[in-house]
């Protein structure tokens, strides 16, 4: 008993030991968003002035609304459709385009049929990074500068994607598309019927990594577009600080990264919630 | 309803053949069993029918027209799979209706006919269900039930069966038969469980090695077997296979004799050694070690004297129980 009662005991106070771990760690990654939150709520003099303000101020209507209407090179309303635009575009094409290769590679015989897979495969070691010269050229000479076809076409192609629901597709059954060729499907209403709604909790899970990837990227859009009409709210939180002189407006800036944040996280919060429903009923 | 014939139909999977030229005639209505050891090629005949597999020669027909290049749909079949492979994100009432669906079946003969087929499968309660919320034997239920409201000239089935518990196996195989007969639909159907097939067939065909060995009634394959595969195959326990120098007769080939047609004998034909016996209530099972120390096997009933394990023993039968094949393993 005595032993069983320590045992318990022990237990409770790792659990407790692990939650105060955890809710540090939080706090540590949270305490840098946080500043930024408050450094949005006040005013310029006052984040200039030393002992830096932990609580929020009473200028956080003023300053949003000034970043949301004008912002310092483009509105930021403006910058984050352009940043939606672009993810959205990236994620759905990439989904988009993924299915239907690992559809044909995986259901259908093609000479070439493993050609290409591996062609596709290879673009992996190609990240955009990697090829941006080349691909600038192409984007320029089709006339893509400063358009969201120019910020969302050569992202699109995605080794990854197609990977997993190659993967996918494999682990399932061949009777299913018998019986479904039975029935009398063709391959198309196969794939749009029943392969499709079968993926929607993996569809729903690249959605979410894909968007914040096209969300998160800086270097391309930084490369294509020169208009400011065309910014992304992430190259253009970069081009608000100040070069030389300038004096930044901080305020603004923050209550820019703060607003940049909160689209991903509605994603997730989004996608979360069908995510996990999907996992539970495929589950039962 | 319709007649199936295949005629001279072989197979290969690149340089290997399958299946080695089998013809089959299917009247209108019937039920025929195919049955065989694993690997014989009884999908791979099943899956011709269906249309899921190329011919790679001979002709498969269907009610006279040949279908060797004709989609499954438009054969005019329905196949029930082993894993009854159900559409997992629909539910009961939408996997029966796919097939109807694709063909535009106006909506209310749909829901007639999904309705109907509910009703004779029992499975009206679970219609909004999806697969995975129903037993093994309702799946079985649903996969019928999808071949069912298609109406086809013949039905397919490859071992629907062989996921399913002892008992629920039992059930379905009379479930299935009522069915057919009620329906009137030929039917072909694969198994390699030789008790389905006995008792589900109008007549059965045993398959060897991508051959067709014997086609006939059960009983009649049962009694008159054409090789000797078939007499070793269909039945359980199996023949006794005896050498005709044992008996001291010349030539070669075997003779078989059924377990149930020896009988253990003060004096007999053979002299063998008891091992061991299985006592099964009604029956008993004799094992005994022949000559050349071979197993045999003898089936008596349960009052019969049962000899001591190591003790020598006399087995007798009538001569006319005897089965003759030659050396090429076919009946004599
Ligand atoms: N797609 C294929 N490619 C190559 N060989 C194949 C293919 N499908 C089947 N075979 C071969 O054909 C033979 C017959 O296979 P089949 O599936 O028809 O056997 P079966 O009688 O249905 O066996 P089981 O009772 O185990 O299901 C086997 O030797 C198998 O290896
Ligand atoms: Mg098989």
């Amino acid at each position: 008993m005595a032993q069983q009662n320590g045992m318990v005991e022990k237990r409770g106070a790792g659990h407790w030991l692990t939650h105060a771990g955890l809710i540090l760690g939080v706090l540590f990654i949270f305490f840098p968003i946080w500043l930024a939150f408050v450094a949005s709520t006040v005013t310029q003099p006052e984040i200039a002035r030393p002992p830096m303000p932990l609580l929020p101020g009473g200028h956080l209507w003023q300053n949003y609304s000034k970043a949301l209407t004008s912002g310092i090179n483009a509105p930021v309303a403006l910058m984050l459709f352009n940043s939606a635009v672009m993810a959205i575009g990236i994620a759905v094409g990439k989904i988009a385009i993924s299915l239907l290769s690992a559809f044909a590679i995986v259901y259908f015989r093609f000479p070439g049929r493993h050609l290409f897979f591996w062609l596709i495969f290879l673009t992996l070691m190609l990240p955009v990074e990697v090829r941006i010269v080349p691909t600038y050229e192409v984007a320029a000479n089709f006339g893509m500068l400063n358009s969201y076809g120019g910020l969302i076409l050569p992202l699109v192609a995605s080794a990854t994607a197609t990977f997993l629901f190659r993967q996918f597709f494999m682990t399932v059954p061949d009777e299913l598309a018998e019986a479904a060729r039975v029935d009398g499907a063709q391959p198309m209403r196969f794939f749009v019927d029943i392969l499709l709604p079968m993926s929607r909790t993996n569809i729903a899970a690249l959605f979410v990594i894909l968007f914040i990837y096209g969300w998160n990227q800086y270097l391309w859009p930084l490369l294509i577009t020169t208009d400011p009409s065309m910014n992304t709210i992430v190259m253009g939180i970069k081009q608000m600080f100040p070069s030389g002189d300038d004096l930044a407006d901080w305020p603004v800036i923050m209550a820019t990264s703060i607003l940049a944040m909160i689209p991903p996280v509605l994603v997730v919060i989004g996608m979360q919630k069908l995510f996990i429903r999907g996992l539970v009923e495929s589950e039962k | 309803m319709a007649s199936l014939t295949l005629e001279n139909v072989r197979k290969s999977f690149g340089p290997t053949e399958v299946i080695h030229g089998v013809d089959i005639d299917v009247k209108d209505g019937e039920f025929i069993v195919i049955v065989g050891p694993s690997g014989c090629g009884k999908s791979t005949l099943l899956r011709m029918v269906a249309g899921l597999e190329t011919v790679t020669s001979g002709t498969v027909s269907i009610d006279g027209r040949v279908v060797n290049g004709v989609e499954p749909m438009d054969r005019d079949i329905a196949m029930v799979f082993q894993n009854y492979a159900l559409y997992p994100h629909m539910s009961v009432f939408d996997n029966m209706a796919y097939g109807l669906k694709i063909a535009k079946t106006p909506k209310p003969e749909i829901e007639a006919r999904v309705a109907q087929a509910a009703k004779m499968l029992q499975l009206e309660p679970y219609l909004q269900r999806r697969p995975r919320e129903l037993s093994g034997g309702q799946r079985q239920r649903v996969a019928m039930g999808r071949a069912i409201v298609r109406k086809p000239a013949v039905f397919l089935f490859d071992e629907p069966l062989s996921n399913l518990d002892a008992k629920l196996r039992v059930q379905m195989r009379l479930e299935i038969k009522t069915l057919q007969r009620d329906l009137g639909v030929t039917s072909l159907y694969v198994t390699h469980d030789q008790v389905e097939a006995m008792t589900l067939a109008d007549r059965m065909i045993v398959m060897n090695g991508g051959v067709a060995d014997q086609i006939g009634a059960p009983l009649e394959v049962y009694a008159n077997p054409q090789t000797a595969f078939v007499a070793g195959f269909i039945g359980s326990p199996p023949t006794n296979f005896l050498a005709p120098a044992m008996l001291g007769q010349s030539g070669d080939g075997q003779i078989g004799i059924r377990p149930e047609h020896v009988r253990l004998a003060p004096s007999g034909q053979l002299t063998a050694r008891a091992a061991y016996s299985e006592a099964l209530g009604a029956e008993t099972l004799v094992h005994l070690r022949g000559p050349n120390g071979g197993l045999l096997t003898v089936r008596q009933d349960a009052g019969e004297p049962i000899p001591e394990e190591g003790a020598e023993v006399s087995l007798d039968w009538d001569v006319d129980r005897e089965m003759r094949f030659g050396p090429d393993g076919r009946r004599a």
